[in-house]
């Protein structure tokens, strides 16, 4: 058994607006909004690290957890655009906590990193107690804010969520999970190296629109639900129309998808997380069935029942 | 094998509706190049196309280069046929 404790996250403190970013990147801010659901989006300052908000987001989280850093047994740290190629942020961010000795492992993913943390933490927590799952971004540092980095600048924001997953008790428990991977379409969303993030927007939609919503079907079918049983989807905030879409291919209501993507943009990997954060925050006890779900490059993707 | 004209007349209705305008594209302009589809139109497009059809179009099939013009989608289907 395996229960979810508690949520964090930390944003940087600079907002970035349409009108901003668009005047940038030469688009109008209404045909943002329009075409991600994107009003604004938090850019890290400039003695900002990956670990840096990780860590402060790590933080947020065993509070609400009402843990201490030595109450855990093992770290997990998502991130897609950490800042070198190693050691990953993982053990810095263990470090900052206060939780040297403690082992860290960088999931070096983005987007569904923290929702494979959060599976991952599932299965571990059996030996290792206390797991605090961190996913941290700084997507502002990889992209263009010029008219030739247009599609991605005007996505991506920065932050950092946390989730605690505990092998002895929580608000819910983590009932099951669903992790895919496929590399056949690998290339179309990438961070190589000294080159600013790529996507193949179109691609990523086309294959995310049937992926999600036949993981999350699959995932309830085994455990004898149905989509219209979820009290709550959390997840992964990567546009608004690709949220409304997998909740029109579920047949529910779009307002079972919490969202807050309209001030936070999509942070990569955090995005589930801080939402998680927000969603716990708004609505305190769990009133049915959350599902988390996300997919990003990799491809992978997933889903999680929380009951 | 399917009167090619008329393959071509049911692809074409099928972008008026998910684009939700009377266009009318030559069979090979570009749907996006031309503003007539963007990524989530794209997406309705797959869906009418598998239900008109009554194909299923694999995960391996879903790029974006398969769908750009009313002969490519003809080319597809004609090919899952």
């Amino acid at each position: 058994m395996a229960y979810l404790r508690g949520f964090g996250c930390c944003l940087p403190s600079r907002v970035v607006d349409n009108p901003e970013l668009g005047a940038l990147v030469g688009v109008d801010p209404a045909w943002i909004l329009r075409a991600t659901g994107i009003e604004q989006r938090r850019y890290a300052a400039p003695e900002d690290t990956v670990a840096s908000l990780g860590a402060k987001a790590g933080a947020d989280c065993l509070q609400a957890a009402g843990l201490r850093a030595g109450d855990v047994g093992l770290l997990i740290a998502a991130s897609g655009s950490g800042e070198r190629r190693f050691p990953g942020p993982a053990a810095a961010i263990g470090r900052a906590l206060g939780m040297g000795g403690v082992p860290a492992i960088d999931l070096p993913m983005a987007s569904a990193g923290s929702l494979f943390g959060m599976s991952l933490a599932a299965r571990l927590s059996r030996d290792y107690g206390n797991v605090l799952v961190v996913a941290s971004e700084i997507m502002s540092r990889v992209v263009r804010c010029t008219p030739a980095g247009r599609d991605t600048a005007i996505l991506f924001g920065d932050g950092a969520g946390a989730c605690l997953v505990s092998a002895e008790s929580g608000f819910a428990e983590i009932a099951d999970s669903l992790l895919c991977s496929d590399g056949e379409f690998g290339g179309a969303l990438r961070l190589d190296l000294d080159s600013p993030v790529h996507m193949e927007g179109r691609t990523i939609i086309l294959q995310s629109a049937r992926k999600i919503p036949r993981t999350i079907l699959e995932l309830l079918q085994r455990n004898q639900l149905q989509p219209a049983n979820v009290d709550t989807f959390l997840m992964h905030q990567a546009n608004l129309n690709l949220i409304v879409r997998v909740a029109q291919a579920l047949s529910v209501s779009e307002s079972r998808f919490f969202r807050n993507i309209a001030r936070y943009g999509n942070t990569s990997s955090a995005s589930m997380l801080i939402a998680a954060t927000e969603w716990r925050r708004e609505r305190g006890q769990l009133a049915g069935p959350v599902v988390f779900a996300a997919f990003g490059a990799g491809l992978h993707w997933g889903a999680l029942l929380a009951t | 094998m399917e009167n090619q004209t008329l393959i071509q007349t049911r692809i074409v209705e099928l972008i008026r509706t998910v684009a939700g305008k009377p266009v009318n594209p030559s069979p090979g302009e570009s749907l996006f190049e031309s503003g007539l589809l963007d990524s989530f139109t794209l997406t309705d497009l797959v869906a009418a196309i598998e239900s008109e059809f009554s194909i299923r179009i694999p995960d391996s099939d879903l790029t974006p280069r398969k769908f750009d013009s009313v002969a490519r989608i003809q080319s597809y289907i004609q090919s899952k046929s």
